[in-house]
């Protein structure tokens, strides 16, 4: 992201450091240019050490395992493992790229990538479109304005696995409380999560349920950062209110607005909870986002299939970071400086 | 960005007038629309609520009320695990919050303050970082936690739940020591203090609020973490909160009153510690997000 931000004043403190340095060191013979550099930035090099470490031990291993595992044929039955007292080798094999040939041919990957587009793209634009509606409502002043805030925040603040549950509840075909509301007005039971076109419009309902708060409250954060001034001169030149949404909201919105659909697509995309505690990815696969059935592989079919599952978490990464450098150079094109 | 946390009054006083001058019609509209999108972001919650406070064979009546009862608590506490899970949850949760932000803090103080070779990289790891998804890095940890023992210990979903804690926390803390004005560290540094020097006695007392919202947030993301801790405990007596819910609704049935009755302990601390904090915590998510 915007890296350069900091950069003329940590520029100065870096300096400083320098400075202090050479000082106290007198006039040593030209150093080497690793040595000089470990001197002026050894105080910064220290205080990243531990997350650098962090990283590397616990995110980057795995990582690189990952992506090795990707290249083998892995499962359940021939990774190194230990029945009792006896260590049992790793027998299994490294296949090339094999996995990912299979994935990206085969009609399984790719018949969840597209839902799992369809997923993130309605879940997102529908969440910032009601998101931004009900920010805009609250931007205003009348009363009880607070009260709606507060309530409008309540889907955030509760933990999302809790959530989920209450929507099963809800949800439930036989007993759930929406079936019974619309039995009472005479209308037949929907199989909410047991068919597969309702399972996904259900399951898009309870991610926007759950999304929608924080893309309230980070656009009114943006729209009452927009100066008064702005709507009060456009208003003098008879701008009608739906050119001042046009011409002064939306534009005043975008750093917030590029940030949080950036955010939220990713969230989305990975949304592992939702799909996995409301339909389990089912019925049969209707609602797998790849996340989900990657989970799948590994950890409720029997052999698991480690290959199988790294191989679509390191393309899910793939393209999430595809996504990111496009999103960013899209806007960047666009004059945005990000 | 910052306006947020400002006393809406400032913004009152600036307001034109007009704002407050809708038609009776226009004013009806606003009211019904965000009566009507309350009702539908309180509503499962407090069906769950009231259901709780239901006995089991009537938790899917229409009613709002029938029999109130404790029951279903007494029950939770007494015939479950829940108080194991909640436990497992508070120490994991926790231990994985404070090794997350003690770890981090010294780093989002040099990137915010220091220009140093590497730095470019760190940020963008961290930003990449962000985006992985469980399935990545899930089987390896998986594999790695069984080979040495850890699987089925809250320590390996500690450690697990750093992946997660450590890049966040940084990133976050970043954002918190931007918003800090340089003029500090140039005066500690008059003053002769080095920059670990300015950043433990100055900087750090001045961050608390920061810190303690980062802590906050990295807590309730391992409270509610689901995929890990679905994988990797097992057995009655392991399982986190969002494992043990998971009992209570399966495929093969529901028990709705102890699931209600677990939801509501669950999510009534945090509902009110985070109604509490979330003012700072969208000023700080949105100020690591926004300045980068």
């Amino acid at each position: 992201m915007a890296v350069h931000t900091s950069q003329s004043v940590a520029k100065a403190a870096g300096d400083d450091v320098a400075r202090g340095r050479s000082r106290g060191t007198g006039n040593p013979p030209p150093p080497s240019r690793l040595r000089r550099a470990l001197s002026v930035h050894w105080y910064a090099w220290t205080m990243v050490a531990p997350v650098v470490l962090v990283i590397g031990v616990i995110i980057g291993y795995p990582l690189v395992r990952g992506i090795w595992l990707s290249l083998t044929d892995a499962n359940e039955r021939n990774v190194a493992r230990s029945i009792g007292v006896n260590e049992m080798p790793a027998t299994y094999e490294f296949v090339g790229v094999d996995n990912y040939v299979d994935a990206l041919t085969g009609t399984q990957f790719l018949g969840t990538l597209g839902w799992t587009l369809v997923w993130t793209v309605s879940c997102v634009a529908i969440t910032f479109s009601l998101g931004m509606g009900l920010a805009n409502m609250l931007n205003r002043r009348f009363a009880g304005r607070s009260a709606y805030r507060m309530a409008l925040i309540l889907p955030w603040a509760i933990p999302g696995f809790v959530s989920v549950f209450a929507w099963r509840f809800l949800y439930n075909e036989d007993r759930g409380l929406l079936n019974k509301i619309l039995g009472g007005a005479g209308i037949d039971g929907i199989p909410w999560l047991n068919d597969p076109t309702w399972a996904k419009f259900s399951v898009i309902a309870v991610n926007v349920w759950l999304g929608i708060p924080f893309m309230m409250v980070a656009l009114l954060g943006g729209l009452q950062s927009i100066p008064a001034e702005q709507y009060e001169a456009a208003e003098m030149d008879g701008a009608t209110a739906w050119q001042r949404f046009r011409h002064i909201t939306l534009p005043g919105l975008r750093p917030v607005s590029t940030t949080v659909i950036l955010l939220s697509t990713i969230w989305t995309f990975n949304m592992f909870p939702v799909i996995f505690l409301l339909t389990r990815g089912g019925p049969g696969e209707a609602t797998q986002i790849l996340v989900t059935q990657a989970y799948k592989f590994s950890f409720e079919i029997s052999p698991r299939d480690f290959a199988q599952s790294s191989t679509w978490g390191v393309l899910i990464l793939v393209l999430l970071m595809l996504f990111a450098v496009v999103y960013r150079r899209v806007l960047r094109t666009q004059g945005d400086n990000w | 960005m910052t306006t947020i946390t400002e006393p809406s009054g400032r913004h009152a006083v600036r307001k034109p007038r007009r704002r407050g001058d809708r038609s009776p019609l226009a004013s009806t509209g606003l009211h019904l629309t965000l009566i009507i999108a309350s009702v539908i972001a309180v509503f499962p919650v407090l069906w769950v609520l009231l259901t709780s406070l239901k006995p089991a064979k009537f938790a899917t009546t229409t009613d709002f009320f029938r029999e109130t009862t404790f029951v279903n608590y007494t029950n939770l506490i007494k015939d479950t695990e829940f108080l194991s899970w909640f436990g497992n949850s508070v120490i994991i949760a926790g231990l994985s919050t404070v090794i997350g932000v003690f770890v981090s803090a010294t780093t989002g103080y040099a990137v915010s303050r220091f220009r140093f070779p590497g730095k470019r990289g760190l940020m963008w790891t961290l930003l990449i970082t962000q985006m992985f998804p469980v399935a990545v890095l899930i089987v390896p940890i998986y594999n790695i936690m069984s080979n040495i023992g850890l699987l089925n210990q809250p320590a390996g979903l500690v450690i697990t739940y750093l992946t997660i804690s450590v890049p966040f926390c940084a990133w976050m803390m970043k954002g918190f020591f931007d918003t800090i004005p340089r003029e500090i560290d140039e005066s500690g540094q008059v003053d002769g203090l080095t920059p670990f020097g300015t950043f433990w006695r100055l900087i750090l007392p001045l961050a608390k609020p920061g810190l303690a919202v980062t802590a906050f947030y990295s807590f309730i993301t391992a409270w509610g973490e689901v995929a890990y801790a679905s994988a990797f405990m097992v057995g009655d007596e392991n399982l986190t909160l969002a494992g043990g819910l998971q009992k209570f609704v399966n495929q093969y049935g529901a028990q709705w009153g102890p699931m209600t009755a677990a939801s509501v302990l669950i999510a009534i601390p945090a509902a009110l510690v985070f109604l509490f904090a979330q003012r700072h915590l969208v000023t700080g998510m949105s100020a690591g997000a926004v300045k980068g």
